[in-house]
């Protein structure tokens, strides 16, 4: 395959990807190598038009460049080799095959990311303009139809028949409450006070989640098209876009995109010659996890500490300053457009029958291909994470995957079959939550990630109520005690209960739900309590109480990559000889564990 | 020490970020936010001039500093090595990240070096789970690290020769 691949000449646009991922791994740089090198060249009838787009998902790629129309995507583009993309390239008209995607199984290289296994299942609502748009720029939207679904509710449709089109789509909350959005409008529209208010919660604390972001940060006007066209149906004057300030390019993008708005019409009085005034004020978090609860946000908002209240009378009818509030999470507002523009019909013939549309997902952890991913709801996790994932690497072994974030539960081997919808997964101990999906493989303990999870809620916990305050605080010394090989069988017993008194008697659903990982991995996973309680050992090599590694002579090379990758040398031997490890120095972190090649280093 | 000029700057860049917002409740998160950035942790003063602008006790923001993760009370090192502890980069070792970091600047999350050079914070994800784990120096990001570059990357900004006396 020598020959060189030849493709049409005529070049207009460069999208470099300068999501989260991409800027991390150097985007900025390419972005601004292409910017020097396409200035005044004289090489250019028509200089190409540069961009720099939001996250494209695939981040294990990046950064990634797409060059249209010809769609071609460049894989792990460093700042030198924008040179050769130009010469090859974009006068050429030659393509750079070592910046293609190789495909790992087929190994054909694949001129497109569009085409790889990773993207072909997906389907794109909520996504589909980011990675294709510049978000800095709201004519880009709207040459994608943008702010159209706004015109068409104010020209042509009543509010009610608007709440009729998004009750029928079957629209289900994406933050994670799965309520029905187009009931909480219509309580929100029946309840007859003014001003009414719309929150968009863009407080996104999932660790290992981060949908949210990606939509704020790569298409902002979508989200303030469906706060619009939710504020025509309320009659509601003023909205507010909540955000975690840790996200400076979200911020960026929202506060850029919220005065675009106002300056093109589309927020402000009148909108496009309507009777509708609305505008929206950005609201920065202050980094509490709790406040992704909606009672707190709303407290947050107002000025005071974000602490939830019991939920007797919902936000639609007194919620932000007393007054009937709709709010939603920022993959809800994404979908709202598409519905309103493409019809209910059309959305929900996506997806199950009590989760319809799609759903987007953030894949990590321990699978080939991190990133972002946009599937029809149903799919199964089988699909997400082998299909579309690509599998565990390193040919290690899969353990279990979870879901729903810090409250959400460990899914088993045996489960991995399961849909995934609203209901399924609740039903199953874990949760839909607002889409994270950590892939855990053999060298993950499940008693060590139960300890993280219910650690991690035990700082987040605001403290009002006891049964969380305390519930958890407990979960974790006990945890904590197993981890460090001072468990007992008894604490197995006592796990459970104190998880039973939390779930019936806390505030919120923080409290509530935070048992789930505790009580999934028991359920899931107890033979490695066990082991942690009654052998004394940890089967993964993680807690450094219970690791011992050791290197098996009968399998050992010799092939020094353990020694090298050592950060404290504590690993004797010398090339093609038996390798060996020095107990006293070793700080079990695994390192030697993970990379040996010939699976020679062992847990005892 | 603090000098009479350091402080009359800083209360006049409180000042500043005050005359940015209307004195209501609402914005006392913002406005702690911007003290946050600009002086990288929340002055006395500054809380002080805030309850007073605002026309709240000083307790209630007490309450909103100690409540949201986002604020310190005490200055921060020049140097903030955030470690990013969310799920992907939890079981991809940043555990070990922070019992290296420590054992070369003998300061766990929270704390800052005597000499005020080197601060260890977590955070819960940075969103950037396809290069974890990931430890962000100020701006400048990290991607997978591994226990072993811990020490290079301090010797980045300048070394600290901690002694190892803290092992517990």
């Amino acid at each position: 395959m020598k020959e060189k691949m030849k493709i049409e000449s005529s070049v207009n646009k460069i999208m470099v990807c300068c999501g989260t991922g991409c800027t991390a791994n150097g985007a900025r740089q390419v972005l601004a190598a292409f910017m020097d090198r396409l200035k005044d060249n004289p090489d250019f009838a028509v200089v190409p038009v540069l961009k720099a787009t939001g996250c494209n998902g695939w981040c294990e790629k990046g950064p990634i460049v797409k060059i249209m129309p010809q769609d071609i995507s460049y894989c792990h583009v460093k700042a030198e080799d924008v040179d050769e993309i130009i010469e090859k390239t974009l006068l050429k008209g030659e393509l750079v095959k070592r910046l293609l995607y190789r495909d790992p199984v087929k190994k054909e290289f694949v001129t497109s990311i569009h085409q790889t296994d990773f993207y072909r299942k997906q389907h794109k609502i909520a996504l589909r303009n980011i990675g294709e748009i510049d978000p800095g720029s709201i004519d880009d939207y709207i040459e994608r139809g943008g702010y159209k679904a706004l015109e068409k509710v104010l020209k042509e449709m009543t509010p009610d028949e608007v709440i009729e089109e998004i009750l029928k789509s079957g629209l289900r909350g994406r933050g994670g409450g799965g309520f029905p959005t187009g009931l909480k409008w219509q309580a929100c529209k029946n309840t007859p006070r003014f001003p009414k208010y719309i929150i968009c919660n863009g407080d996104e604390g999932d660790p290992g989640a981060f949908m949210d972001r990606s939509i704020m940060e790569g298409d902002p006007h979508t989200i303030i098209e469906g706060m619009l066209i939710c504020a025509y149906v309320l009659n509601a004057e003023k909205g507010f876009i909540y955000v975690r300030d840790e996200y400076d390019l979200a911020v960026k993008y929202l506060g850029q995109a919220i005065l675009d708005a106002r300056e093109r019409g589309f927020l402000g009085e009148n909108i496009l010659g309507s009777n509708l005034c609305f505008d929206i004020e950005l609201v920065r978090g202050g980094g509490a996890f709790v406040c992704g609860e909606e009672t707190a946000l709303i407290k947050s908002i107002e000025g005071y500490p974000g602490e939830p209240h019991d939920k007797y009378v919902f936000p639609t009818e007194k919620g932000l300053w007393g007054q009937p509030t709709v709010i939603n999470n920022v993959e809800t507002w994404a979908n709202i457009p598409v519905i309103i523009l493409h019809g209910a019909e059309k959305f929900a013939s996506l997806g199950t029958e009590g989760s319809p549309g799609t759903k987007v997902f953030s894949l990590v952890g321990k699978v080939v291909n991190t990133g972002l991913v946009e599937v029809p709801m149903g799919i199964t996790l089988r699909e997400i994470i082998y299909e579309i994932g690509g599998g565990v690497p390193e040919g290690r072994q899969f353990k279990a995957v979870q879901t729903g974030g810090p409250s959400g539960g460990c899914i088993p081997a045996s489960h991995l079959d399961l849909k995934v919808d609203f209901d399924t997964l609740t039903r199953e101990g874990s949760m839909m939550g607002s889409g994270g999906i950590i892939v855990m493989d053999d060298t993950t303990c499940m008693v060590e990630v139960a300890r993280y999870y219910t650690n991690f809620l035990a700082g987040e916990s605001c403290g009002k109520c006891t049964p969380c305050r305390e519930g958890i605080r407990a979960l974790v010394e006990i945890l904590t005690r197993i981890c460090k090989g001072e468990g007992e069988l008894s604490d197995l017993q006592l796990l459970r209960d104190i998880s039973e008194v939390m779930q019936e008697a806390s505030l919120c659903a923080l409290g509530r739900t935070a048992p789930n990982p505790v009580l999934s991995t028991l359920r899931f996973f107890e033979d490695e309590y066990i082991a942690h309680i009654v052998d004394k050992r940890c089967p993964a090599g993680v807690c450094p109480a219970l690791t011992t590694f050791y290197i098996d002579p009968e399998l050992c090379t010799g092939c020094t990559l353990c020694k090298r990758n050592c950060p404290v040398d504590a690993i004797k031997g010398e090339a093609k000889k038996k390798h060996e490890i020095i107990e006293d120095k070793c700080i079990r972190c695994g390192e030697c564990y993970r990379r040996c090649r010939f699976k020679a280093v062992k847990v005892r | 020490m603090v000098k009479v000029a350091d402080e009359a700057k800083m209360l006049a860049d409180i000042r500043e970020i005050l005359d940015n917002y209307p004195p209501e409740e609402r914005y006392i998160l913002a406005v702690m936010q911007d003290m946050q950035k600009r002086f990288n942790y929340l002055p006395k003063a500054g809380l002080r001039m805030l309850a007073f602008y605002v026309g709240v006790p000083l307790s209630r923001v007490y309450a909103m500093a100690s409540f949201y993760k986002a604020f310190s009370l005490t200055p921060k090192g020049q140097y903030v090595f955030r470690v990013c502890d969310g799920t992907a980069c939890h079981i991809k070792g940043s555990e070990t990240l922070i019992e290296q970091l420590y054992k070369c600047l003998g300061i766990r999350p929270g704390e800052t070096t005597p000499d005020g050079r080197f601060s260890i914070e977590t955070v819960n994800c940075l969103g950037a789970c396809a290069l974890a784990p990931v430890v962000v120096v100020n701006d400048r990001v990290y991607a997978k690290v591994m226990p072993g570059d811990v020490e290079k990357i301090i010797r980045e900004y300048g070394g600290y020769a901690h002694e190892g006396k803290n092992e517990d």
